[in-house]
């Protein structure tokens, strides 16, 4: 560990490459969370199932690549496509029933879904690590001299993460059903009032989050690594960065998931990568202390 | 006779029926024992998930930091403090003569310890995680778990991932040693059973039942609510501690995700066997953990591997079809069973 700090002073690049690191993981992170938050504001569900969405995700693109010989920057519409109506279906076989039921209600059925993927996940695919390999990650670029070594497929994968989260934002401020979505996120009762069918748009809403976590699994599946059991760390981050960002900041959960992203690319590089859920972990008890501490001034609690 | 006589009484003839149960049949008497701990398990997690409100998914914790805190002083015990990590796996199982009364020294004395750095564990995890509220703190939890058991996984001093092997126990014959992790597991649950049946009745129960209702009303009534809530913990977490320990001696080994921190076997059974019973009732985590056990011994090994997505499957049907559970759709049915007195209509009070 002291090995890893005294590498950054004596040489200052290192930074450059924790830091380029963090933004690779923070843009997949950003994804995963504004998927929560869409669900969580929308229709208050507090989605354990998150992380292991993610996984399947990149576990379709990995199949595609491995088996089908596809191109895995072609698969990521793919994935999207079916992850939607994967989505659609567990709405309206488990979620539906839940969402006007007490939190921990919600909470230990997507638990038990995350089970489900992730165990039916390891049954059929193995349990071994798997990653994506493109044509595209042939080729690195090489920094201060070959100190940082960029694959393109980074760079690229930061590129299409960045054109869905515009694709969302757009979709969300303009089109018609973003503003029904929005207008239930509001007020549910209002919305219905106003001739909107609010069942409808939750089993949107949890499918459009399962789509952008279909996509983040398929730029996980080409950048790093996707593994049958990863899928808690990604839901455990997600909840980090929700509750450090707030509900529907969308600035705010950019910055979160770079801020997450920069840590854990520092905390990987100078503590070793076995201590990964660890610095997760540290992370949620510290903005959910720093959180009680700032709302206990207007004497409220994070319910 | 009250109450909580007769759940006492109840359950000494449970206790009985299941010490003849394991006489007669003699080749069950793990599974017997692993009942038990089941019941354990279910009863101090519905101290907080049921009487309190606070659904812990990480309650796993401190059985596995009372495996790991029993077996290191058994060791050290042996072998002095220093070469605690040595006995892996990978060197065989601790090859010394010990006579009888060594070993049950040795665990009881482990056993407690692990009761108490438990409790301490409890108290000072409590100050901060029992601060958040609803889901925070049953993904706060779920994460703390998963965090201590990675943080154990590559602690080089207890053996890291590949975990440390017990002494084993000196028998004379084979079944001897399943009779006495028996007996261990029937006495602690009976004793859990007694203790937090009595905590329940108390105004300490009120209480917890008060937090679980309002808690920004409880604290307003002058509850200190966070005392209330670490004290609760630290009762779950000693009988987990205990438990903990004696299933560290009965498996010879331990290893830090399988057997001591087992999130997704032991961590969630105890949640779904408390949500089948009925959480917040006495009897409902044992009903619970009796059925839920009886039914995974017959039919876990004919799955061929669906078990986990059975189990997945299992909570979501629980969760969302049968959130009473059987005790309190019972209770919902024939309330005088549990001591609660519905006020009969004017006519019939008068007649």
């Amino acid at each position: 560990m002291w090995q890893g700090i005294e590498m950054l002073f004596q040489h200052p690049s290192v930074n450059v490459k924790y830091i380029l690191d963090g933004l690779f993981f923070g843009s997949i992170f950003a994804l995963a969370a504004y998927g929560l938050a869409l669900v969580w504001g929308v229709m208050n569900l507090k989605n354990l199932a998150q992380g292991d969405l993610v996984i399947l995700g990149g576990y379709f693109t990995w199949y595609f690549q491995s088996a089908l010989g596809w191109n895995p920057i072609l698969t990521l519409p793919i994935v999207m496509f079916i992850m939607f109506f994967f989505g659609w279906a567990m709405y309206a076989l488990v979620v539906k029933w839940v969402i006007d039921k007490d939190l921990f209600t919600s909470l230990l059925a997507t638990f038990g879904l995350a089970l489900v993927i992730q165990q039916f996940i390891n049954l059929v695919f193995g349990p071994e690590t798997q990653t994506a390999v493109s044509e595209l990650g042939k080729i690195k670029f090489y920094l201060f001299g070959g100190r940082i070594v960029v694959p393109e497929i980074r760079v690229v994968g930061v590129l299409l993460c960045a054109a869905v989260a515009v694709a969302l934002i757009v979709f969300m401020k303009r089109s018609r059903t973003g503003q029904a979505i929005r207008a239930t996120a509001q007020d549910a009762r209002a919305a219905k009032v106003m001739g909107i069918n609010t069942d409808r748009v939750y089993a949107l809403t949890f499918s459009i989050n399962s789509a952008i976590c279909g996509a983040a699994g398929a730029l996980v599946a080409m950048m790093f690594l996707v593994q049958p059991f990863y899928g808690i760390t990604y839901s455990i981050r997600s909840f980090v960065i929700v509750t450090a960002a707030g509900l529907g900041n969308l600035p705010g959960v950019i910055t979160a998931a770079f801020g997450l992203g920069v840590l854990e690319g520092y905390a990987n590089n100078i503590l070793g990568a076995s201590y990964q859920q660890f610095i997760v972990v540290f992370a949620l008890v510290v903005v959910l202390v720093w959180r009680m501490i700032r709302l206990r001034k207007a004497r409220m609690v994070l319910e | 006779m009250s109450i909580y006589k007769r759940d006492l009484m109840i359950y000494v003839g449970i206790s009985i029926f299941s010490i003849v149960l394991a006489l007669v049949f003699p080749a069950y008497i793990t599974q017997i024992a692993v009942m038990f701990l089941m019941v354990i398990l279910a009863q101090t997690w519905d101290l907080q998930g049921g009487q309190m409100g606070y659904n812990s998914l990480g309650n796993i914790m401190f059985f596995g930091i009372g495996m790991y805190v029993s077996a290191i002083i058994q060791i050290a015990m042996l072998y002095g403090w220093g070469g605690v990590g040595e006995y892996t796996s990978a060197s065989g199982s601790i090859k010394v003569e010990i006579i009888k009364s060594n070993y049950l020294y040795g665990m009881f004395i482990g056993a407690f310890a692990a009761g108490i750095i438990c409790v301490l564990f409890a108290f000072v995890f409590g100050q901060i995680f029992l601060l958040f509220r609803g889901p925070y703190f049953a993904i706060g939890t779920l994460g703390m778990v998963l965090a201590v058991a990675e943080l154990v996984s590559s602690w080089e001093w207890v053996g890291a991932g590949g975990g440390l092997s017990l002494p084993v126990y000196p028998a004379e014959d084979p079944t001897e040693s399943g009779r006495l992790y028996f007996y261990c597991f029937l006495a602690i649950s009976a004793i859990c059973f007694a203790f937090i049946s009595w905590v329940v009745s108390t105004r300490f129960g009120l209480a917890l039942n008060a937090i679980r209702d309002d808690e920004a009303k409880a604290e307003a009534m002058g509850i200190r609510t966070l005392r209330y809530k670490v004290s609760s913990w630290m009762i779950s977490a000693f009988f987990l501690g205990l438990a903990g320990a004696i299933f560290g001696n009965m498996s010879n080994f331990i290893e830090p995700l399988e057997v001591a921190f087992p999130t997704i076997t032991f961590g969630v059974f105890m949640v779904v066997m408390a949500l089948l019973g009925g959480k917040g009732t006495v009897w409902g985590p044992v009903v619970g953990a009796v059925i839920f056990h009886i039914i995974k011994e017959t039919t876990w090994t004919y799955m061929l591997g669906y078990q986990w997505v059975a189990l997945g499957l299992l909570i979501i049907v629980i969760v969302i079809f049968f959130n009473q559970g059987i005790m309190g759709s019972l209770a919902e049915r024939y309330p005088h069973w549990f001591g609660i007195k519905i006020e009969e209509d004017a006519e019939e009070a008068t007649s």
